[in-house]
C-alpha cells in the first residue's frame, strides 16, 4: 500500500535515477546547443560506454568506478571522431540539412548496434561483482542503492564542472555565442571545426561517464541504448533543447515522474508518465521549460 | 471616398517597450506612400500590425472599409493585402514559378489558371527567364523581386513593401523603383517602408515619418525632407549610430 | 514552359502505369513464395512511405510516430472482425477514418510545436499508445490477436493457399498512394504544403492557412497508412502491439522516402524498391546468424546515401531536368 515511507522511498530513488538521466542526456543538450544537431546515435554512445566498462572489468578486473574516467576519455576521442568523419559532412548538406543530420547519425546508430551484435553477440551481460554493485545504504530508514547514489553525486559534480567550464573557457564562450547566433563563431575567430569536435568529444565523454555507472546495475546488450535514448531526448526537450542546465532539471523531473508513475500505474506503464509530462509541458511551453521562447 | 487603409490610435507595447504609440495614418486608393524613419522608429512594428502578423495592443486597423484588427494574415491576403518581407522569405526548395503560383492560388483553385497568372506576373516583374530556377539559386536582387511577384500574384489592392530597395546596387534599385511605379499604374496602392530617405523620396506621393513610435510628420516628400523635426530625428539617429 | 510541365506530369503518369503493369505481370515469372513475400512488403512499404511523405515530405512536419496509424488500422480491422464480425473491407475504412480523425486531433495539439519538439512528440504519442495497447486486455494486451482464419475469400480478405491476392492488393495500394500524391502535387493543397514546409510565415502572407494545410496533410497521410496497417493485419493474420505499432514501423515508413528523396513523387517508390529487398535479403542471407551484419550493411548505406545524396536517390535521375524534382 501507499505509505508515506513508500512514497518517500520511491521519490528518493526517482531523484537519484533522475540525476543520472540528466547526466545521460546532457551530452545531447550540449551538442544541440553548440550546433543545432541532434545526435540520433546518442543511445548507442551509451551502449558502447557500457560495453567498454564491462570489458575493462571482464578482462582487466578494473572496477567500473575506476574505469569511468578511462571510458570517458575513450568516448571523448570517439565523439570527436564521429564529428570529424560524419557530422562535419552532414552539416555541409546543401539540401534537407535537418533530414541529413537525423539520418546520418541514425544510420550510425544502426551500424553501431550491428557491430555490437557482431562482436559482442546479442547476449545480456552484467558486471557481477563490483565495489558498489548490489549494495544499498540506509539513510533515515530510506534505502538507497549505492550505484545510483554515486551516479547521482557524479552527475551533480559533472554538472558543476560543466558550469565552470562553460562560464570560464573559450569553449564556453563559443557555446554561448553560437547559441545566440550560429554565425558568431566564425566572427569570434574561433576554429569552428575544433570547437564542434571538442563539443562532440565532451558530449560523448559525459555519456561515457554515465555509461560506466549504468553498467554497474543494468544489463548490457546491443539494444540497451534504444531504451534510454528516448528518455534522453525527452529529458533534453523538457528542459529546452540546447540548454545544458535544462537537461539537469529535465533529468530530475523525468526521474521523479517515472518513480511517481510506477507507484500508481502497473510497472509496464511507467514510461507513460514521462511521455505524458513531456506532452503537457510542450503544449504549454512549446520550447521546453528553459528554452528561449 | 474612404481611405483604403487606416490605422486608428494604434498602440503596440512589448513588455515595457512602446513600439507604436497612438499611430493614426491613412493610405488612399492609388497612392504610393512611404513610411520612413530612423532605426527603431517603429516602422517594422506598424508594418507587421498592418500585415496581420500580430494584433495591436490597442487601437483598430481598417482595410477597405472593414475592421481587420484581429484578422489573421492569411485572411487579410484574401481581402487584398499583399506584402514582402524585409529579410526575404522565398520558398527555397520550390522553383520561381511555383513560388508565384502559391500566391496566385488565393484567387483560383484551377491550376491552369494559377499557372497562367504566375507567368503573367513573372513577365511583369522581369523574372520570366528565371521561371524554372530554384528560388535558392536566385541572386539577392532577384529574390527581392520574387517577393514582389509572389505578392502581386495574390492580386492585392494594397501592396506592403518592406525595405525592398535597401541594400541594392544603384542600378538594381532603379529597376526596383521602376517596378513600383509600374505596379501603381495597374491600380495597386503601395505602402513602402524604407530606412534610407534618398531612395524613396522621388518615388512616393506622400511620406509618413515615424520617430520613437509616433507619427512625427507627414506630407509631400519635398516638404518632409526639409522639415527640421525630420532632419533632427535623422541626424540624431546618425549621431547615435556613429557613437 | 507550360507544355514542358504538362508533358512531365503526363510522363510521370505514363511511367507509373508502365511500372504498375510490369509489377502486375511479375507473378507470372516469380513463383517463389519467399520472393513474392519480399515483393508484397516492398509494395506495402512503398505505399506507406508515399503516405508518410505527404505529411513529412511535402508538408515538412516530420513524424516518427506513424506506426500509431499503422497499428490503429491493423487493430481496428482485426478487432471489428473478431468482436463484431465486421468485414475487413469495412474495417479498413473504419481504421482509416479513425486514424485520420486522430491525426487531426493530435495535429490540433502538436502543430504549434516546431522542429525536434514536434518529432519527439510524435514518437512519444506513438509510444504511449503502444504501451496502452500492451495493457488493454479487451484488445488482446501484449499477447495480441490471432485473426481467425475462415478460408480463402475476397469477402473476408483472407487467403491461405496463395499470397497472390495480397500481392495484388499491395500493388493497388501502392498505386493509389502514388496517384493521390501525383494528383495532390499539382493542386492547391500540394502547393500549400510545400509553401508551409519552406516558410510558414511567408505562406501565411500569401493566403495559405497554415494550420489547415497541416491538418489536411495529416488526415490524408494517416488514412492511407492505416489502410496499409489493415492490409498488414490480414496479410500476417496475427498482430500484437510491437509487431504493428513498434517504433521500427515509423522508421521503415520514413526511410524509403528519405533515401529515395523526401518530398518527391518518386522518392518513396525508388527508396522502397531498393531498401526493402535489401533489408530482407541481408536479413536472411547474412543476418540469419543473428550477428548483426545486416544492420551494419543497412546502417552504412543510410549514412552514405544521406551524406552523398541529400536530395535522395531520385536526384541521380533528375539532374537533367533541373534539380527541382
Amino acid at each position: 500500500m501507499l505509505t508515506a515511507e513508500a512514497i518517500i522511498q520511491s521519490l528518493a530513488s526517482g531523484l537519484l535515477m533522475g540525476l543520472l538521466y540528466g547526466l545521460i542526456a546532457v551530452g545531447l543538450a550540449l551538442i544541440f546547443g553548440l550546433m543545432d544537431v541532434v545526435n540520433f546515435a546518442h543511445g548507442e554512445f551509451l551502449m558502447i560506454s557500457m560495453y567498454a566498462t564491462f570489458f575493462l572489468f571482464a578482462f582487466f578486473a578494473i572496477d567500473p568506478l575506476l574505469s569511468a574516467p578511462l571510458v570517458a576519455a575513450a568516448m571523448f576521442v570517439f565523439g570527436a571522431v564521429v564529428y570529424l568523419l560524419i557530422v562535419r559532412f552532414a552539416m555541409r548538406a546543401k539540401a534537407n540539412a535537418g533530414m541529413v543530420q537525423i539520418f546520418s547519425t541514425f544510420g550510425l546508430a544502426i551500424v553501431m548496434r550491428g557491430l555490437a551484435q557482431f562482436f559482442f553477440t546479442p547476449d545480456y551481460r552484467s558486471i557481477p561483482q563490483s565495489a558498489l554493485g548490489g549494495k544499498t545504504i540506509s539513510i533515515a530508514g530510506i534505502f538507497l542503492p549505492e550505484p545510483q547514489l554515486v551516479g547521482a553525486l557524479l552527475s551533480i559534480a559533472a554538472f558543476g564542472a560543466l558550469y565552470l567550464f562553460i562560464n570560464r573557457t573559450d569553449f564556453g564562450r563559443a557555446l554561448e555565442a553560437t547559441r545566440e547566433d550560429p554565425g558568431a563563431v566564425a566572427l569570434v575567430g574561433i576554429d569552428k571545426n575544433r570547437v564542434f569536435a571538442l563539443g562532440w568529444g565532451l558530449g560523448a565523454a559525459l555519456v561515457g561517464l554515465s555509461g560506466a555507472i549504468m553498467a554497474i546495475f543494468f544489463y548490457i546488450y546491443p539494444d540497451v541504448g534504444a531504451s534510454f535514448a528516448l528518455i534522453a531526448y525527452v529529458t533534453v526537450a523538457l528542459g529546452g533543447f540546447g540548454s545544458v542546465f535544462g537537461a539537469f532539471a529535465g533529468g530530475i523531473i523525468v526521474g521523479l515522474v517515472e518513480a511517481t508513475t510506477a507507484l500508481i500505474l502497473p510497472p509496464s506503464l511507467k514510461s507513460v508518465g514521462i511521455y505524458a509530462v513531456y506532452l503537457l509541458v510542450v503544449f504549454i511551453r512549446p520550447r521546453g521549460l528553459f528554452g528561449s521562447m | 471616398m474612404t481611405a483604403l487603409l487606416e490605422t486608428r490610435g494604434v498602440w503596440q507595447r512589448f513588455g515595457g517597450l512602446v513600439a507604436n504609440s497612438d499611430v493614426s495614418i491613412s493610405v488612399g486608393r492609388g497612392e504610393i506612400v512611404g513610411l520612413i524613419g530612423p532605426n527603431g522608429a517603429g516602422k517594422s512594428t506598424l508594418f507587421n500590425l498592418i500585415a496581420g502578423v500580430l494584433p495591436p495592443t490597442q487601437g483598430t486597423i481598417w482595410f477597405d472599409g472593414v475592421d481587420v484588427t484581429h484578422m489573421p494574415a492569411a485572411e487579410r491576403c484574401v481581402r487584398g493585402v499583399g506584402r514582402t518581407f524585409q529579410v526575404v522569405k522565398s520558398f527555397e526548395t520550390m522553383t520561381v514559378i511555383d513560388n508565384v503560383i502559391v500566391g496566385a492560388l488565393v484567387r483560383t483553385t484551377v491550376m491552369r489558371e494559377a499557372r497562367r497568372k504566375a507567368h503573367e506576373v513573372l513577365e511583369f516583374t522581369g523574372l520570366a527567364a528565371r521561371a524554372d530556377v530554384l528560388a535558392s539559386d536566385l541572386v539577392p536582387a532577384e529574390k527581392r523581386r520574387l517577393e514582389v511577384a509572389r505578392a502581386l500574384a495574390t492580386e492585392p489592392k494594397l501592396l506592403l513593401l518592406d525595405e525592398v530597395l535597401t541594400g541594392l546596387t544603384p542600378t538594381e534599385a532603379q529597376t526596383g523603383v521602376d517596378l513600383v511605379r509600374k505596379v501603381r499604374e495597374t491600380g495597386v496602392t503601395v505602402l513602402m517602408v524604407e530606412h534610407v530617405m534618398e531612395i524613396v523620396m522621388p518615388l512616393v506621393d506622400r511620406a509618413i515619418v515615424l520617430d520613437l513610435g509616433k507619427v512625427l510628420v507627414e506630407g509631400k516628400p519635398s516638404d518632409v525632407v526639409r522639415d527640421p523635426k525630420v532632419i533632427s530625428a535623422y541626424l540624431g539617429d546618425r549621431h547615435a549610430q556613429s557613437a | 514552359m507550360d507544355k514542358n510541365f504538362a508533358a512531365r506530369r503526363r510522363r510521370d503518369l505514363f511511367v507509373a502505369a508502365a511500372l504498375a503493369v510490369i509489377a502486375a505481370l511479375a507473378p507470372l515469372f516469380v513463383k517463389d513464395v519467399y520472393v513474392q513475400n519480399i515483393l508484397i512488403l516492398t509494395l506495402m512499404y512503398a505505399a506507406l512511405s508515399q503516405s508518410w511523405n505527404i505529411l513529412s515530405g511535402y508538408c515538412g512536419q516530420i513524424s516518427l510516430g506513424h506506426a500509431l496509424y499503422f497499428g490503429l488500422g491493423a487493430y481496428t480491422t482485426a478487432l471489428l472482425f473478431m468482436k463484431f464480425g465486421v468485414l475487413p473491407w469495412f474495417g479498413m475504412l473504419a481504421g482509416g477514418t479513425l486514424s485520420a480523425l486522430i491525426a487531426m486531433g493530435l495535429g490540433y495539439l502538436c502543430f504549434r510545436l516546431r522542429g525536434h519538439y514536434f518529432v519527439i512528440a510524435t514518437i512519444v504519442i506513438a509510444e504511449i499508445t503502444l504501451l496502452l495497447f500492451h495493457n488493454w486486455d479487451w484488445a488482446g494486451a501484449a499477447l495480441g490477436i490471432d485473426i481467425p482464419v475462415r478460408g480463402d475469400s475476397w469477402l473476408k480478405f483472407q487467403f491461405t493457399r496463395s499470397k497472390l491476392p495480397y500481392f495484388y492488393f499491395a500493388l493497388v495500394l501502392a498505386c493509389v498512394a502514388w496517384f493521390v500524391t501525383w494528383w495532390l502535387e499539382d493542386s492547391k493543397w500540394g502547393f500549400w504544403w510545400r509553401a508551409v514546409k519552406d516558410n510558414p510565415e511567408a505562406a501565411e502572407s500569401l493566403g495559405v492557412v497554415v494550420f489547415n494545410s497541416k491538418m489536411g496533410a495529416a488526415a490524408v497521410s494517416a488514412f492511407l497508412v492505416a489502410v496499409g496497417g489493415s492490409f498488414y493485419a490480414q496479410f500476417v493474420s496475427y498482430i500484437d502491439p510491437e509487431s504493428v505499432m513498434g517504433f521500427q514501423f515509423s522508421l521503415l515508413m520514413a526511410l524509403p522516402a528519405v533515401l529515395g528523396g523526401i518530398g518527391t513523387l518518386w522518392g518513396p517508390v525508388l527508396g522502397a524498391a531498393i531498401l526493402i529487398p535489401l533489408t530482407e535479403l541481408t536479413r536472411s542471407f547474412i543476418g540469419g546468424s543473428g550477428r548483426g551484419v545486416d544492420l551494419i550493411v543497412y546502417g552504412t548505406l543510410i549514412v552514405l546515401i544521406s551524406l552523398a545524396l541529400p536530395r535522395g536517390l531520385v536526384s541521380l535521375f533528375s539532374s537533367r531536368k533541373g534539380a527541382a524534382r
